[in-house]
């Protein structure tokens, strides 16, 4: 006679994974991949300018007495437009923004911010995506907080709300 | 109107799954030999429900040919301005649209079932039909209720908002039909498989009716999985065939399922063994089906392939899984004891080595579950990973290698008992085709191990796979000995690709200003131009590239990054320069601010093999289609011409002599 519980097992297997998802569906999804290297410093770069109109940024610019934002954007990114005004809020507020510009040109880089505002104190130009991955940002745009030491401290994935922008002056004033 | 036929006609056909179902479980009432007078209306409610939803589904292919845009559907995913070819694949090319699809198939093939299958007996009919009615009627629930693809708009758009780009393309023409088929053909399989089971008729009559269903779905995953991986592989623009993704998984677990159903219910069929593992295949082959389309449908994993997820969708679809796999893996609990052991058979025999196989290919399919789903277990605890090929490829090869050599000399052995020395000849040559391989290539250069390993099993395997006609007469070989020795030749052909693709691939990503020159592999390639064109819904930056192997006669390839404006959305078309031995792989990429252009290119020698060998499989399973149909069909008509000889000779009277069985 076979073993009878042997059967049991592939009804066994299937009550788990269906345990597992209904529990993963009833959970909240984020659908973001967050960087890793919350907590650590800034790696070294220093980006030519994306346009003439502002220096380009380094590591450097992020060291001194206050905390600042790094905002990872594009001319050719729709959300970007959208958050333009919220930057532009958080200047408002004596915010120092120093964005940094993926896969971009020149030309492009200048209309847009005649067209949708000039938040930034410096812009650099990263033209492979160079910084971005090393500081572990996946998609444009994206907003980190550097506190006076060079450390990411915090970051925000895709596009700024009107909602995050007190929440982004809490962040900066944490890293204070 | 369209759109209120359509709907009309799946809720009747949803009615009639009801009605098929009830019948169908009446005939289980009956006793041995006899028909419940109720149970006769499960074949007609099947047939008719089949030819109602191929019309609601057929009606949704004229909503989006005319591009109705009262009707939501059509609005969120068609344009007018698309090409007609793109505007009907459309109608597949979303949830609710590919929902519709797959009842219309499921529908379809239990039509057929009930409509031509008249070997099994009743009971085991009966059952069979209330199980796909059930089947069919929990997706019917689920189209009506939670997806109806026939919703109206309040007030009609002025436009479609389009069909993502990625989507425009042939291969959105082939790749989810001919998927979606297969899947869906391993349907008939569980139910037959829960027939079988409920009225204990595991036998080989039974897999011979099993067989063509799980032949025919195993032929149209395989193909479909194979045009799957092409289009990725030049629409993506990545340069790769195949990225453990997710989606990608869901389709390869019921493909494993499949094969190892596909062998052991020729075992079944041909020496009455592995009954209960049959059975269980059965039920774990649709299984993976519907856990494919859960997966892929409720959001829980994140994938390439994003369809609109919805997790109110998921948790309809995990109800229906738990209705069907946790509902046929508790019958198979219950019952699968009661079924009778099969025949026996030595460790060493065809039967044996079928086994080992099945368990090989099961072992697979764990790896790769395991794989899919272990994110899913470590997000549980707040873990986010990723698991890719580093994991997939070695953990898969651990078992594929004993698989293939077990392949090459499996078909070899005899049924029941053989002596492996009996083969000695044959093993001993195999095995120095294999280490001949790995040695070669191992000195010219330095490649890593698996691929090196995938030669030697390539070669071994081709030359394996036509040992089986070794001093048989070609012309009297049995059509299904053909598709057995062609299917395993593609698997060599195929193997042959992956191990070339992954050991010899040459990479080259350089920025080039116009008129500059270039080197990968062979080649050497001069960007002539960047111009600007437009397409009917498209525009596009268009490189001219001049290749030439060797200093011979340029070739011009034109990759294209494309802008979609309806929706808006940027895709690169690479540009393929086919040659016997391998493939060129130009893609463009984006300007410097410097004027010059990033442009990658691989050179990827015999590439094209893994899809040849894959279309040699499915070639191979077609003709042990047509050539187990045309046996049966000479069988029954044997049998018919013997019946109307003894129903002569009972005419003749009783004197006549009893015909000899």
């Amino acid at each position: 006679m076979r073993n009878r519980l042997f059967l049991w097992v592939p009804l066994a297997l299937f009550a788990f994974f269906a345990g597992l998802a209904g529990y993963m569906l009833t959970q909240e999804k984020s659908q973001f991949v967050e960087s890793t290297m919350i907590g650590e410093p800034l790696p070294d770069f220093a980006l030519k300018p994306a346009f003439e109109g502002l220096p380009g940024a380094a590591k450097a610019d992020f060291v001194g007495t206050k905390p600042r934002l790094l905002n990872i954007w594009a001319s050719w990114c729709l959300p970007c437009i959208a958050e333009a005004p919220q930057l532009e809020a958080l200047q408002a507020q004596g915010v120092e923004i120093i964005g940094i510009a993926i896969r971009d040109r020149p030309a492009d880089v200048a209309n847009f911010l005649t067209r949708y505002g000039n938040p930034y104190s410096r812009v650099g130009a990263d033209d492979i995506s160079e910084v971005q991955l090393a500081i572990g940002s996946s998609g444009v745009p994206e907003t980190f907080v550097i506190d006076a030491a060079g450390v990411i401290r915090y970051q925000h994935i895709g596009d700024i709300r009107e909602d995050d922008v007190a929440l982004l002056l809490a962040e900066l004033e944490k890293a204070r | 109107m369209i759109a209120e036929i359509g709907l009309a006609a799946l809720w009747l056909a949803a009615a009639l799954a009801v009605l098929q179902m009830v019948s169908g479980a009446f005939a289980l009432k009956a006793a041995e030999g006899e028909v419940n007078p109720l149970a006769i209306y499960a074949r007609p409610a099947a047939v008719v429900q089949a030819f109602l939803a191929v019309l609601a589904f057929a009606l949704l292919l004229w909503a989006f040919a005319i591009t109705d845009l009262s009707i939501k559907l059509v609005a969120s995913n068609s344009h007018s301005m698309k090409p007609l070819v793109y505007k009907l694949t459309g109608t597949w090319g979303n949830h609710e649209g590919s929902m519709l699809l797959w009842v219309g198939v499921l529908a379809a093939s239990g039509g057929l079932l009930a409509a031509f299958e008249r070997r099994l007996p009743e009971r085991t009919m009966g059952a069979t039909l209330a199980v796909q009615g059930f089947v069919a009627l929990g997706f019917y629930a689920f189209l009506l209720l939670s997806s109806n693809p026939f919703e109206r708009l309040p007030v009609p758009a002025m436009e479609g908002t389009g069909l993502n780009p990625l989507l425009q393309d042939i291969g959105l023409a082939i790749h989810p039909p001919t998927l979606y088929a297969g899947y869906v053909g391993l349907s008939v399989a569980f139910s037959l498989a829960m027939g079988a089971l409920l009225t204990n008729q595991v036998n080989p009559a039974f897999a011979r009716v099993l067989r063509p269903w799980v032949l025919g779905a195993w032929v149209l995953l395989t193909f479909g999985i194979a045009a799957g991986s092409y289009w990725a592989y030049y629409e993506l623009g990545w340069g790769g065939w195949w990225f453990w993704d997710p989606v990608e998984n869901a389709s390869l677990m019921p493909w494993l399922a499949a094969t190892a159903l596909m062998h052991s219910v020729s075992v079944l069929a041909a020496r009455d063994a592995l009954r209960t593992w049959t059975i269980m295949l059965g039920v774990l082959a649709f299984s993976m089906s519907m856990l494919g389309t859960f997966l892929v449908r409720s959001g829980v994993l994140t994938s390439v392939h994003a369809f609109a997820v919805d997790p109110e969708r998921g948790a309809f679809i995990l109800v229906l899984l738990l209705l069907y796999i946790g509902g046929a893996f508790t019958i198979f609990a219950l019952r699968a004891g009661a079924v009778a052991e099969g025949k026996r058979f030595s460790f060493s025999s065809r039967e044996g080595a079928l086994v080992f196989n099945n368990v090989m290919l099961s072992a697979i399919l764990a790896i790769v579950l395991l794989g899919t789903l272990y994110p899913l277990v470590t997000e549980a605890f707040d873990v986010r990973v990723s698991v890719g090929p580093p994991y997939f490829n070695p953990a898969s090869a651990i078992f594929a290698v004993p698989m293939f050599l077990v392949m090459a000399v499996g078909p070899l052995l005899r049924w029941k008992e053989d002596k492996p020395a009996r083969i000695q000849f044959e093993m001993l040559m195999l095995a120095a085709v294999l280490i001949a391989v790995i040695a070669v290539t191992a000195m010219v250069g330095d490649y890593p191990f698996l691929p090196l390993l995938g030669l030697g099993l390539a070669a071994a395997l081709a030359l394996a796979s036509f040992l089986p006609l070794r001093g048989r007469k070609l012309a009297r070989v049995p059509l299904a000995t053909w598709g057995m020795v062609l299917a395993h030749f593609g698997v060599a052909v195929s193997l042959f690709g992956m191990a070339c693709e992954g050991a010899f691939s040459q990479e080259r990503l350089a920025a080039v200003a116009p008129g500059g020159t270039e080197q990968v592999g062979d080649f050497s390639f001069t960007l002539q131009s960047v111009t600007p064109v437009a397409g009917p819904n498209w525009t596009a930056l268009e490189a001219r590239i001049a290749v030439s192997r060797d200093g011979g006669e340029p070739v011009i390839l034109v990759p294209q990054a494309r802008n979609f404006w309806s929706p808006q959305q940027s895709t690169s078309e690479s540009a393929l320069l086919t040659r016997w031995d391998g493939q060129l792989y130009a893609v463009l990429g984006n300007q410097a601010a410097d004027g010059r252009w990033q442009i990658r290119m691989w050179w990827k020698p015999f590439v094209t093999f893994i899809w040849y060998g894959a279309l040699l499989i499915s070639l191979g399973g077609i003709l042990a289609i047509v050539g187990r149909v045309r046996v049966d069909v000479k069988r029954r008509h044997a049998s018919e011409v013997g019946e109307e000889r003894r129903a002569d000779l009972a005419a003749l009277g009783a004197a006549a002599p009893v015909p000899a069985e």
